[in-house]
């Protein structure tokens, strides 16, 4: 009762060193809720060839030790991010308007810790 | 092995189907395609081998000799294993392991969602736990058969060649004997005969959405379950798997 094929793992090649494949399944960015009433949390990123696999490729990455209750998968060419190069336009203009802060207000002590 | 209590053979047959496919599945850890792959592959390894816990566990309790999981697992050599040979079958490539995994998983389901309805309520337990992790097996295996049985041509012709290779063990899944028909007596197990219209069926689907051919001929190589004969594969996997309690026998951490 011999097998044709006994050889193991014939026939799989392992791809060159430092040779990006042709074939390269997409990027994935896996965003997963811990718990019902919090909001899904970036976790890490993972390949997978289309949606669905994405979201079944995070549950065995992501998920194993029972980490979550429910997955978001977002092909990452499709998130729009702000340019780090941008950061002083953006961010500097904020911080000498402490004003936009709510922290001039007294509170009075019968309402405790806010 | 006694061989005369069709409960303890039966469930030895569970716990090797999923002891031995277990471990073949663990093989490809750290060599899978890619890690995505590895980790799906280790965890479906992780749970079979949970499941021959609770199924050897149960098998050493019926037989009272005083044997646990682990004594089945690991001190009983070839000719007393009780798993059909498609699990015992190499690895092959990638498609072919796929294909194996997707033609145990339809029958695997089948049989453990038929076991949740079993008289015996330890077998059921353990059959709705096992049902859930297998749904997902099962889930996971027909979609890499349709992804790359209708792939590329290079994927077609491996998967066409997986299922060649391993049709002819499928059969043996639904061949009925002695103890099969001790267990559908007892309402304990169903009848392996009765499952293989709806097992055609699915697999017919799935494969006709691979666009892969399944093979006219229906011979099925037997000897697995009955342990009467097995094929030259399981002696060598064992030679790996058992090869620590082979060199010291009862050794513990």
């Amino acid at each position: 009762m011999s097998s044709p094929e006994s050889s193991e793992y014939k026939g799989t090649e392992a791809a060159p060193h430092g040779e990006a494949r042709p074939t390269e399944w997409p990027l994935w960015e896996i965003f997963i809720r811990g718990q019902h009433g919090l909001s899904h949390r970036h976790v890490g990123s993972l390949h997978a060839a289309d949606a669905e696999m994405a979201i079944k490729n995070a549950r065995d990455v992501y998920t194993r030790r029972n980490e979550g209750v429910s997955i978001w998968a977002v092909e990452a060419s499709a998130i729009a991010a702000s340019s780090p190069e941008e950061k002083g336009a953006l961010y500097e203009p904020a911080n000498d308007k402490v004003y936009r802060h709510p922290t001039f207000y007294d509170i009075p002590d019968e309402v405790g810790a806010m | 092995m006694s061989g005369t209590d069709p409960k303890f053979e039966f469930l030895c047959r569970m716990g090797d189907n999923a002891l031995v496919l277990g471990h073949r599945v663990s093989e490809w850890c750290g060599v899978a395609p890619v890690l995505e792959e590895d980790i799906a592959l280790a965890n479906v390894a992780l749970d079979l081998i949970g499941q021959t816990q609770l199924w050897l566990g149960l098998a050493g309790e019926v037989e009272g000799a005083g044997r646990d999981a682990d004594k089945l697992a690991f001190h009983r050599d070839v000719w007393d294993f009780r798993n059909v040979l498609l699990v015992e079958q190499p690895n092959g490539d990638f498609g072919q392991t796929m294909m194996r995994q997707f033609l145990f998983d339809a029958w695997h389901l089948a049989q453990l969602t038929a076991l949740i309805d079993s008289t015996d309520k330890e077998i059921a337990a353990i059959a709705e736990k096992s049902a859930k992790e297998v749904t997902y097996h099962l889930e996971r295996s027909s979609d890499t058969v349709i992804g790359l049985g209708d792939g590329t041509e290079e994927s077609h012709r491996r998967m066409q060649a997986a299922l060649d290779l391993l049709w002819p063990y499928v059969g043996e899944m639904f061949i009925g004997d002695d103890v099969d028909a001790a267990m559908a007596e007892a309402g304990i197990a169903p009848d392996p005969a009765s499952m293989r219209k709806s097992y055609d069926q699915l697999v017919g689907d799935t494969l006709a959405a691979a666009t892969l051919t399944k093979p006219e001929d229906d011979f099925a190589h037997r000897g697995g379950k009955t342990g009467a004969r097995h094929s030259e594969h399981l002696g060598h996997m064992l030679t790996q798997m058992q090869w620590l309690q082979r060199a010291y026998p009862d050794a513990t951490w």
